[in-house]
């Protein structure tokens, strides 16, 4: 074994680590925060001219990473900074999908993504769909001319943005069949789809998309008719390990800011990190850290493998950030005391995208089941 | 023993569940279900409907105004103000101020201030934390200077809850800096009107402004607004606290929360049906009630055994404890029942001012109020102060 980056990658973590200090502090992210997109144009330029979204595809789809490791690298030094630019819902998720899926012309899309001028995201969750990836309601007619869309996708994350969406919908059986499930990509522009948006807790910004008889031609259609369940799972498996690296690169952070402060935050005459009693938990902390890493680890060296042994560490990976993520988070929280419930420090947000990832691709308990599911045989 | 109710105890509760259908506002009570919060005047309204009713203060003496129920009618009165979402009664003049008045004002300051109490005349706030002086309380530097007939403050409080309604603050001063620091403070009621206070409001991570930051300069307070002796200040506080903590194991708040999470897991779905009905979630949430229930009466067995107007002592630190660490599960189980609609930024539902958010399941601003509620384990004194509190007093000599 060896645990060592390859050379590519190792310059890949500084170039981006470098660039982040360099131009993501707590200031300029509040203002991102705070203004009407929820992103920042410039950061999404210049991260694409250093090569950041070439780096989650494959050679031969334009890129020149697009492996399990490539995502870990460059998710964890957006998490490490608390980037809310929706690299993953345009790179991972929705560009993915198409780059895997897509045939010649569709395929012309990568490039404007990789090159940053392209903004997608990914509709698929529905309001009573919760984690499950097949219980797709959202319904599409062929009447050979057109295809009809209809249904509601909830949560979408960065829609208002996109210039295109990746709509899921169904053209046979029932929610929660495998089969029958397509993906269309759809302009946001077109008639019939309308997005109402609204800001995330932990930043960014998503919406409610509405399809209400929306026409797309057949060319609009992601490989074969409803053929696509294996790979959504697939791409979420990938996001997965993306987003699973944030919330590492997050929890870095947290403990790093929570190491200091105990280190200088005087209380009774001492710094507070002398007390045993926050010493001892500030170990822990650590500890959970290293088992959060293996986890990332185990799940991005995996994501090529085959379904159940990509899946079983998915879910393994999922489960364990999630318990460690919440503990990391509200530890932080609380042995900073009062400072760390301000919305200008930086631990505020931090934490927040922390616990908050546990809503996106599946929680700890979703996980759990899964995992159970996948490892009983 | 005895753990049924009396006839008695049954028809007090009648009582209390007949004045709430009543009285309590159903915009008000809908508000609190939702999760949001009252506006001041609300607020106001529903300290005055409480008043009215004679009911405002359940822990006072008679003598004062007060209620003075027994234990029992106190926990009735307060599931049943819980079953019905009625808001939280500001507690700073009530629960907080009220006590120390009544055991260490002069005579004159109680005829003065207690009836205001009472009528909503002032909104107090409270002065405590600084930038330095958190857990360790008994650092603080907010300085008053005594010159003649007044006390020039200057200096900084933070975490003051609601200050930005308050008109007046009760606070702690150093008096004296050249003895042993809990001896040189004292207890001090600040108009906020006075020139030279600046009120600055804290954004905290759920999009909320509930706190702020009071700064002093060169204010002038007369010495009739000292509390007690000067440089005693420390005895009336701690006593302060011991109250504050009884309240603070929020068994209303966290009945009322479980309620929310069960609905919330009702109206979603996983695999097709009512995550309620998802095994291991709803092992999840049997967990924290048995918690709960059994929590519900050491708060019942611990205010009835601590004699009749006096402060229970280490077992407060307890409630404070096991109360927000239950209170914080819920939260954590509402959170996740909402699944991917906890994810929306819901700072104007906790403000009370936009209802169309866009989950279907009214899951609203869960995640917000987890967050905002990592407060419980850290304000009026943290869980590890408090922990440090038990372990002294149970086995390190009683101090």
């Amino acid at each position: 074994m060896n645990f060592e980056l390859t050379q590519e990658r190792q310059m890949l973590q500084d170039t981006l680590r470098r660039f982040l200090s360099d131009r993501y502090d707590t200031a300029t992210r509040n203002k991102i925060l705070e203004s009407e997109t929820g992103l920042s144009t410039t950061i999404w330029t210049e991260l694409a001219e250093l090569g950041i979204i070439g780096a989650l595809f494959s050679e031969e789809q334009g890129g020149f990473g697009g492996k399990g490791f490539d995502l870990a690298v460059v998710f964890e030094e957006l998490g490490r900074a608390g980037v809310v630019e929706p690299f993953l819902d345009t790179g991972v998720l929705a560009g993915g999908l198409i780059a895997d899926l897509g045939n010649e012309a569709q395929n012309a899309h990568i490039e404007e993504i990789i090159a940053g001028s392209l903004h997608l995201a990914f509709a698929h969750g529905e309001p009573s769909s919760r984690y499950d990836l097949t219980r797709v309601q959202t319904s599409a007619i062929d009447s050979g001319d057109t295809i009809a869309l209809s249904g509601r996708k909830a949560v979408v994350i960065n829609a208002e943005a996109a210039d295109m969406l990746v709509v899921s919908a169904r053209e046979s059986g029932e929610a929660g069949d495998v089969g029958g499930i397509s993906l269309f990509v759809v302009p946001t522009i077109t008639k019939g789809l309308t997005v109402q948006g609204y800001a995330l807790l932990a930043g960014g910004r998503a919406a409610e998309v509405t399809l209400d008889d929306v026409r797309v031609p057949a060319s609009a259609r992601l490989g074969e008719p409803g053929q696509a369940s294996s790979a959504i799972e697939a791409r979420v498996a990938a996001a997965s390990v993306a987003q699973c690296a944030e919330t590492l690169g997050a929890m870095e952070t947290a403990c790093a800011l929570t190491m200091d402060y105990l280190g200088t935050r005087k209380q009774f005459g001492r710094p507070i990190g002398t007390f045993q009693a926050l010493a001892h938990r500030m170990s822990d902390l650590l500890i959970e850290m290293e088992q959060a890493r293996s986890a990332v680890i185990l799940a991005a060296g995996h994501l090529e493998d085959e379904r159940a042994d990509r899946e079983r560490h998915i879910s393994l990976a999922k489960n364990l950030l999630g318990r460690a993520g919440r503990l990391v988070a509200e530890e932080s929280i609380q042995l900073h005391g009062g400072i760390a419930m301000t919305q200008e420090y930086e631990l505020a947000h931090i934490a927040k995208r922390i616990v908050m990832a546990d809503h996106r691709f599946g929680d700890v308990d979703h996980h759990l089941e899964r995992f159970i599911d996948l490892t009983s045989d | 023993m005895d753990l049924s109710y009396s006839q008695e105890e049954i028809a007090f509760r009648e009582e209390v569940q007949g004045f709430l259908k009543e009285k309590l506002p159903k915009n008000l009570s809908d508000k609190v279900r939702k999760g949001q919060e009252p506006t001041k005047q609300e607020q106001e309204g529903w300290h005055a409907i409480l008043n009215a009713q004679g009911w405002l203060a359940p822990n006072w003496p008679i003598e004062y105004g007060g209620v003075q129920w027994n234990a029992v009618q106190r926990h009735i009165f307060e599931d049943e103000l819980a079953a019905h979402y009625a808001p939280r009664v500001v507690p700073f003049g009530l629960s907080m101020l009220g006590p120390v008045l009544q055991k260490f004002a002069n005579q004159e300051q109680k005829d003065y201030w207690l009836p205001r109490i009472l009528a909503g005349d002032d909104w107090w706030c409270q002065g405590y934390s600084e930038p330095g002086a958190g857990s360790d309380l008994a650092s603080l530097k907010t300085s008053a200077v005594k010159d003649s007939d007044h006390y020039i403050v200057n200096g900084q409080k933070t975490w003051t809850t609601l200050g930005q309604h308050a008109n007046m603050i009760f606070c702690l001063v150093r008096t004296d800096k050249d003895v042993k620091q809990q001896e040189g403070i004292s207890f001090l009621l600040i108009d906020m009107e006075t020139p030279g206070i600046e009120v600055r409001p804290i954004v905290l991570l759920d999009g909320g402004a509930e706190v702020n930051e009071v700064w002093f300069t060169d204010v002038k307070v007369p010495v009739t607004n000292l509390v007690g002796e000067e440089n005693k200040g420390w005895t009336y506080a701690k006593y302060l606290l011991t109250h504050e903590r009884t309240s603070i194991a929020g068994v209303g708040f966290s009945q009322a929360g479980l309620r929310a999470v069960k609905r919330i897991a009702r109206a979603e779905l996983a695999g097709g049906k009512p995550l309620m009905k998802n095994p291991h979630f709803a092992a999840r949430v049997a967990q924290v009630e048995i918690d709960l229930v059994a929590m519900s009466m050491t708060n019942l067995r611990i205010i009835s055994k601590a004699a009749a107007g006096q402060a229970p002592g280490v077992e407060s630190s307890m409630l404070k404890v096991k109360g927000s660490i239950i209170r914080q599960e819920i939260n954590d189980l509402a959170r996740r029942a909402a699944g991917a609609y906890a994810m929306p930024f819901a700072s104007e539902a906790i403000e009370g001012a936009n209802d169309a958010l866009p989950d279907p399941h009214a899951a609203g601003p869960v995640a917000a109020q987890y967050f905002n509620n990592r407060k419980l384990s850290i304000f009026g004194g943290s869980n590890e102060i408090q922990r440090s509190i038990i372990a002294k007093t149970k086995m390190g000599g009683g101090k």
